[in-house]
C-alpha cells in the first residue's frame, strides 16, 4: 500500500443531490431499505443523500454501484455542472481549503474547474466538442484558464497529446474522426492540460473494447504515478476500481453504504449489498 | 408639449421623432443601464416603425429617443450619406422632427450609422448610433441565448477564442472580417455590429459616445467615452486591418482612408473610392481650395 500524506486534497460533507422540489418524506421513503431513490409522494429523486468522504493527496479513490446509484452525480456536483442540493465541498488548493466551494461565487467555482480540476466524462461528447479538432479541445481548458499565446497553446497541446499516447497527426483533426478509445484520451488529455491536482475520471473505459480498456487504464496508472494527482474513479466494474484504486465507496441508491481499502471490500464486503456485488462479479 | 409635435404634409400628426414619450423614456432607461455596463447587451422592447425589422429600426430608436430640435443629424450607410437607405431613414427623421442634417460628420452631434465609423475622429458631446443586425459575439461559437448569457455571465469566453486558435491552424489567420469581437472595459465580449476591422481601433479610448442597436433582437448596448475596446488577439498573433497600402481614392486622392472596391461599368476595370463620402467631399473641396490659392500665388 501507498503511504498517503494525512491531509485530504477533498473534503466532502453531507452532500445531497435531489431532482425535483423534494418533500419531508423523501429522506425517510428511500434509500437501500426501499431498494429505491424516487420518493413515494413527491416523486422526486433522491440521487444522493448525506455523503461524506475524503481525498487524500496523490490517492486514487474509487466510485462503485449499480446504474443509478448516483455515481455520476456526485462527480458532477464535484465539477459543477449540477448544483448539489446541500452539503459542503472543500478543497485543500482553494483558500487553504476554508470555504464551501458549493457556496461562492459562479465566475470563482469556473476557476476551480479550469485551474484545479480536469474531468472525463463516461460519454465523450459532454467532455469533448466533436466538431473542434482535438487541439483546440485541448486549447479550451488552456484558454478558459487565461493563456492567449498561440505558439504556447500549440506546444502544450503537443506535449500533452504526446503524454496520453496520441498519434501527432490527430493534433488537427476532429475528435469525430478518431476511435472511442482516441476520444477517451483527448479527454483525459484536455483535463490534465492545467496540470490540476484533482482528477475525476467518469466510467472513462465503458464501452471500449477490451484491449483498448487495458490501455486506457494502464495510462491511467502511469499519468497517477508520474504526476501524483488526485483521482476520483467512477465505475460500475469492479475490475476497473481493483486495478486503479486504493480506497473505494460503494454507493447504492444515492447513500453511501461501505467506505474501505479497495482490497478489503473485495476480499472481504461489510455491507450486505457490496457482498452481492463482489459475489456477483467473482 | 406643442412644441414636441411636428407637423407632417399629411393630415397626420406624429409626435415629435415619431415615438411616442413614454415609449423613449424607456428606451432611454435601457441606454442609461448600456452606458453603466459597457459590452453588455440590454434588452429592450422594440416599437413597431414605418419601416421594416432589419431595416436599421434598433439604430433608428435608439436616434428617436434621444435626438432634440437643436441636434444636427448625419445618417450614413456604409459610410454613404447618399444611399437609398440612408436617405430613406433621414427622409423619416427630418420629416417627424425637423432638425438640420449634415454630410459633415464633424458639424453632427448625432450620427446614425450602418457599417461604418466616420474617418475623422469623433468628439466628446457626439454620439455614434449603430444599427447593428446581429448583436451576439457568441452566436457563430453557440446557438442557444439562455447559454451565451450564462456565458457572459460568468465571462466564459473561451468556446470564442478556441474559434480564433482554429482559424489559425487552418487558415494561419482570424477569418473573421466585420464584426471582430472586442473586449470592452476589459470585461464583456462585444461584437461591434459588421464595422470593417479597420473601424475597430476607432473604438478604442474614443471620445464620442456609441450606442448600439440591434431591433430584429431587441438589444441595445455601449460603448462610453473613454473606454478600453480591444479586438480578441493571440499576444503572438496580433489583430490586423484591411490593407489598402498602394492604394488611392479616384475621387480625393486619399491614401489613408477605407477604400470601397468599385468596377467600371463600361470599361469594367477596377477602381478605389473612400467609403466615406463626407470626408471624401471635405477632402475634395480642400484639394480645390489648395489648388486656387496655387493659382492665386502665381
Ligand atoms: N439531470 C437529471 N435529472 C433528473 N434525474 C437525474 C438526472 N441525472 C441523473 N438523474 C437520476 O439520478 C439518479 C442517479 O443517476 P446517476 O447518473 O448519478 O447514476 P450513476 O450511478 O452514474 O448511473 P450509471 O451507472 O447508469 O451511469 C438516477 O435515478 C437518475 O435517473
Ligand atoms: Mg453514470
Ligand atoms: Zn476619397
Amino acid at each position: 500500500m501507498i503511504a498517503h500524506k494525512r491531509e485530504p486534497v477533498l473534503s466532502v460533507r453531507g452532500l445531497s443531490k435531489m431532482y425535483g422540489k423534494g418533500c419531508p418524506s423523501c429522506q425517510t421513503l428511500t434509500g437501500p431499505e426501499f431498494n429505491n431513490n424516487v420518493c413515494p409522494v413527491c416523486s422526486s429523486i433522491l440521487a444522493l443523500h448525506d455523503i461524506s468522504f475524503d481525498l487524500y493527496e496523490g490517492e486514487i479513490l474509487g466510485i462503485v454501484g449499480e446504474s443509478g446509484s448516483g455515481k455520476s452525480s456526485l462527480v458532477q456536483c464535484l465539477y459543477f455542472d449540477q448544483d448539489a442540493t446541500s452539503g459542503e465541498v472543500y478543497l485543500a488548493h482553494y483558500n487553504e481549503g476554508k470555504d464551501n466551494v458549493l457556496n461562492i461565487p459562479a465566475s470563482k467555482k469556473r476557476y476551480l474547474r479550469n485551474h484545479l480540476m480536469g474531468m472525463v466524462y463516461q460519454n465523450p461528447v459532454l467532455g469533448l466538442k466533436l466538431n473542434i479538432s482535438s487541439g483546440g479541445n485541448i486549447a479550451e481548458k488552456l484558454l478558459a484558464a487565461d493563456l492567449y499565446i498561440y505558439e504556447e497553446i500549440r506546444e502544450r497541446g503537443k506535449k500533452l497529446l504526446e503524454k496520453t499516447e496520441i498519434p501527432m497527426y490527430y493534433m488537427d483533426e476532429i475528435p469525430k474522426k478518431l476511435s472511442g478509445g482516441m476520444q477517451q484520451r483527448v479527454q483525459i488529455a484536455k483535463a490534465l492540460a492545467n496540470n490540476p491536482p484533482l482528477l475525476l475520471l467518469d466510467e472513462v473505459t465503458t464501452g471500449l473494447d477490451v484491449s483498448v480498456q487495458a490501455r486506457v487504464l494502464d495510462l491511467i496508472k502511469a499519468l497517477q504515478q508520474e504526476l501524483q494527482i488526485s483521482m476520483i474513479v467512477v465505475s460500475h466494474d469492479l475490475g476497473v476500481i481493483r486495478l486503479l484504486t486504493n480506497r473505494t465507496l460503494v454507493l447504492k441508491n444515492g447513500r453511501l453504504v461501505e467506505v474501505g481499502l479497495t482490497d478489503q471490500i473485495m476480499e472481504d464486503p461489510q455491507h450486505a449489498y457490496s457482498q452481492l456485488l463482489v459475489h456477483s462479479m467473482l | 408639449m406643442n412644441n414636441l409635435l411636428a407637423k407632417t404634409k399629411g393630415t397626420f400628426q406624429y409626435n415629435f421623432a415619431f415615438i411616442d414619450e413614454g415609449s423613449k423614456r424607456e428606451i432611454r432607461r435601457k441606454i442609461l443601464k448600456a452606458i453603466a455596463i459597457p459590452g453588455h447587451q440590454v434588452p429592450f422592447a422594440s416599437r413597431e416603425l414605418p419601416i421594416a425589422r432589419g431595416w436599421g429600426t434598433g439604430g433608428l430608436q435608439i436616434t428617436m429617443s434621444i435626438i432634440g430640435p437643436d441636434d444636427v443629424l448625419k445618417v450614413i450607410d456604409q459610410g454613404c450619406d447618399g444611399s437609398v437607405n440612408a436617405v430613406s431613414l433621414r427622409n423619416l427623421l427630418v420629416k417627424t422632427t425637423g432638425v438640420r442634417t449634415t454630410f459633415d460628420s464633424r458639424e453632427a452631434t448625432i450620427i446614425q450609422t450602418r457599417h461604418r465609423i466616420p474617418e475623422i475622429p469623433l468628439k466628446e458631446g457626439q454620439i455614434l448610433v449603430y444599427q447593428v443586425p446581429l448583436p451576439e459575439p457568441l452566436r457563430r461559437v453557440e446557438p442557444r441565448e439562455t447559454e451565451t448569457r450564462r456565458m457572459h455571465g460568468e465571462s466564459e469566453y473561451s468556446p470564442l477564442w478556441v474559434s480564433l486558435y482554429e482559424d489559425i491552424v487552418k487558415w494561419q489567420a482570424v477569418s473573421i472580417g466585420a464584426s471582430y469581437p472586442c473586449r470592452v472595459n476589459e470585461h464583456y465580449i462585444m461584437a461591434p455590429s459588421p464595422i470593417p476591422k479597420y473601424d475597430i481601433n476607432k473604438l478604442n479610448m474614443a471620445e464620442n459616445l456609441n450606442l448600439f442597436g440591434a431591433g430584429r433582437e431587441k438589444r441595445i448596448y455601449a460603448v462610453p467615452p473613454y473606454t478600453k475596446v480591444e479586438p480578441l488577439q493571440f499576444s503572438d498573433k496580433p489583430f490586423t486591418i484591411e490593407d489598402f497600402s498602394g492604394l488611392s481614392c479616384r475621387r480625393c486622392g486619399a491614401r489613408n482612408t477605407f477604400l470601397d472596391e468599385i468596377y467600371d461599368e463600361e470599361t469594367g476595370e477596377k477602381y478605389y473610392v473612400c467609403s466615406d463620402t463626407g470626408n471624401c467631399d471635405l477632402l475634395r473641396q480642400k484639394n480645390q481650395e489648395e489648388l486656387r490659392d496655387e493659382h492665386d500665388c502665381a
